[in-house]
């Protein structure tokens, strides 16, 4: 039995390695997508030593968005799974200052990652079947003080998954968003993050896994998560405003 | 971070580092007084450095594969659970395996690892071709028989103390199974032991359980188990049809300290007894998995914390050949007359030895474990005696609480190894605790 080939964007995060081994070891090829990605070649040769599965790199530049159609176009095959776990947090302070390291944030959130699904998206609509994941963030549900620019950005992309799964149920193409509470990555060491409410990537991708196996639509990867944000949406804005959480 | 052993202690309080490539593993090391840590399987202070503890388990990529010699190049964090994993099902079985699949690359070649066939093949490094260290001044050396012949010689069994192991070439053997062969011969007594093992010499396995609590004629009473890898046309039909396939095994879980009463000396003595009885009915041949012959303990997870919350002290000796019978009679004497020890002992007979600081020496070994308590740390002491009388030597992946002049006793080699470090600048760029204790 040949399983489908999975695309993982932004193929060099922990989580998308994390994503890419766990469906490797479940017997799918993986096409990494990244930038530079010559320098993966250590993390391909390991996934193909380590499961026996063909594994392909491609250079991919979320924010090039003029190519996407070319990345997709020099695929091996079309995914039968595209993941995209691309995502950029940038500095709150910074974004506040510097328009530009602000729009850096807000195109590598949301708009690099809803044009590239939205590319793959017509695709797999004109195939007639596939699964996309856009993992997506629990800073996306309410804007925050402390992250509000990298917040709007994922706000965004959360919608735009919603609103592409809401496009192609029926037509045999699912949309699955999944919201990460904190994760500890690369993006994330030398925070001080609540043991309780981290993830490992490790389980980040197991979540994603069983969420496509499912056909989830949006899954928390804790489900403490759920709990925190219905919270959090529920203080009204006129305390919400004055509060520092 | 509160850092410890497997054994759970010593604890201590170790500022650590996790790199993720060369240029932040060169940044951690300019800090000075560095040791590299795995999985953490070593039991005393081998993996702990309060200044520096650089956590390698994200180097953990398989690089290379040779189908025709079964080599593999992998990086140092890769555990070896993980090779089986892919390997086995390909025909192929790590060459020397010790008695955790939990074990990392790196810590397998820093403590030159042994396993039941140590007699026969040797140690892990034998099966080393190459090792890539990086040194004090963060260069990277390519080490091996040929190239930096010195280098490589002192990283087998140095204790990460030449410098941070990154990546190694080790050859695999093939298999054509998943199981093993074993036989059971139980043993009344220390020299009925050591006389089925001595007759087991061509035996690819061989390894004792050994009975630490019992007196008498039954000092040393064991059930010495050999093994071979099963060949396909040992397998039943069933089996044929899927050779590198086991039966998920039951796991389950330490989930908190044990109270020290549950290991006491009665009920200590009682298991063993059990134990004992238990095995020797099932003498003979049996056809076993490899999960379950070379890693018994792997299926109890934690099972680091049954002697509580104290922790545990391993005791690990060599004996030389000649002195074997009788110095092996001497400390299970003082065991078994202390009337402490542990639910598994473990005695094997040893090849000739290796690299470096490498642990074994052509005779037998001895391998038990002591919750620490002020008398336990006594009779360790008198244990220590026993082994220098009989010209014996101690396993420094085990070690946790030996005094640097026992060590000096024991090994002369350590004030070589001492003397090479300084030579060579890799003090004080790379210490452990034990390394401090141990004056190496």
């Amino acid at each position: 039995m040949t399983r489908p080939a999975v695309l993982i964007l932004g193929g060099r995060s922990d989580i998308g390695l994390a994503i890419a081994r766990r469906f490797a070891a479940d017997g799918h090829p993986i096409q990494l997508a990244a930038r530079d990605a010559a320098g993966l070649e250590a993390d391909r040769r390991d996934i193909e030593l380590r499961h026996r599965v063909a594994v392909s790199l491609h250079d991919f530049d979320v924010l090039d968005t003029g190519s996407h159609a070319a990345l997709l176009d020099g695929l091996p095959a079309l995914p039968g799974i595209a993941v995209c776990v691309v995502g950029l947090m940038g500095e709150q302070a910074e974004s506040e200052r510097d328009p530009l390291a602000a729009a850096r944030v807000m195109r590598s959130n949301y708009e690099g990652p809803a044009l590239i699904l939205a590319e793959l998206a017509n695709r797999f609509e004109a195939r007639g079947s596939g699964t996309l994941v856009g993992v997506s963030s629990v800073a996306g549900e309410r804007g925050r003080r402390k992250n509000y620019v990298y917040g709007s950005a994922k706000a965004g992309f959360t919608a735009f998954l919603s609103g592409l799964r809401n496009r192609l149920a029926g037509k045999g193409v699912h949309v699955v968003t999944v919201l990460p509470g904190f994760v500890a990555t690369r993006m994330t060491a030398g925070m001080d993050l609540p043991a309780k409410l981290t993830a490992a990537p490790e389980e980040v991708a197991a979540s994603v896994e069983r969420a496509v196996a499912r056909a989830r639509d949006v899954v928390y990867v804790r489900p403490v998560w759920a709990l925190v944000m219905g919270i959090i949406r529920a203080i009204p804005e006129s305390r919400f405003k004055r509060m520092d959480i | 971070m509160m850092l410890s052993g497997w054994g759970r202690f010593p604890r201590q309080e170790c500022r650590t580092s996790r790199p993720r490539d060369e240029a932040e593993l060169r940044a951690a090391l300019a800090q000075g007084g560095a040791i590299a840590r795995g999985n953490g399987r070593s039991y005393g202070d081998s993996a702990l450095s309060p200044r520096n503890t650089v956590d390698m388990r994200g180097w953990s990529r398989m690089l290379d594969f040779e189908p025709d010699t079964g080599r593999l190049v992998a990086e140092a964090g890769v555990v070896l659970g993980d090779v089986v994993a892919a390997f086995l099902p390909r025909g192929w079985f790590p060459s020397v395996t010790p008695g955790t699949k939990f074990v990392t690359l790196g810590g397998m070649i820093a403590a030159d690892v042994h396993g039941k066939n140590h007699h026969r093949d040797g140690s892990f490094g034998a099966f080393v071709d190459w090792i890539d260290v990086m040194g004090p001044d963060g260069e990277v050396t390519r080490c091996s028989r040929d190239e930096s012949p010195d280098l490589f010689h002192w990283t087998l069994g140095g204790m990460g103390l030449t410098g941070v192991i990154l990546r190694a070439a080790f050859r695999l053997r093939r298999v054509e199974s998943a199981w093993i062969r074993q036989t059971m011969v139980p043993a009344p007594g220390l020299d009925a032991a050591i006389d089925a093992m001595e007759a087991a010499r061509d035996s690819t396995y061989s390894v004792a359980w050994i009975d630490c609590l019992s007196r008498g004629e039954a000092l040393g009473r064991s059930l010495v188990m050999l093994g071979e890898h099963a060949a396909w046309d040992d397998l039943d039909r069933t089996r044929r049809d899927a050779p590198f396939v086991i039966p998920e095994r039951r796991r389950l879980r330490v989930p908190m300290d044990l109270p020290s009463v549950v290991l006491g000396g009665a009920s200590l003595r009682a298991f063993n007894a059990l134990y004992y009885r238990n095995g020797a009915r099932k003498r003979g041949e049996s056809l076993v998995d490899w999960d379950g012959f070379f890693y018994p303990l792997d299926a109890i997870h934690d099972w680091n914390r049954i002697y509580g919350r104290r922790g545990f002290a391993q005791f690990q000796c060599v004996l030389p050949l000649d002195a074997s019978r009788h110095g092996m009679r001497a400390l299970l004497r003082a065991i078994s007359d202390a009337g402490t020890g542990s639910f598994l002992a473990v005695l094997k007979r040893l090849g000739p030895g290796g690299a470096g600081m490498s642990f074994p020496m052509e005779g037998y070994t001895l391998a038990l474990d002591f919750p620490v308590t002020e008398a336990n740390l006594r009779l360790l002491d008198g244990l220590d005696r026993i082994v220098l009388d009989h010209g014996g030597r101690f396993y420094l992946a085990k070690d946790s609480r030996m005094t640097r002049a026992t060590l000096r006793r024991a090994d002369p080699r350590a004030d070589l190894f001492q003397r090479l470090r300084q030579e060579l600048r890799m003090t004080p760029s790379f210490a452990s605790a034990q390394s401090e204790r141990l004056g190496l």
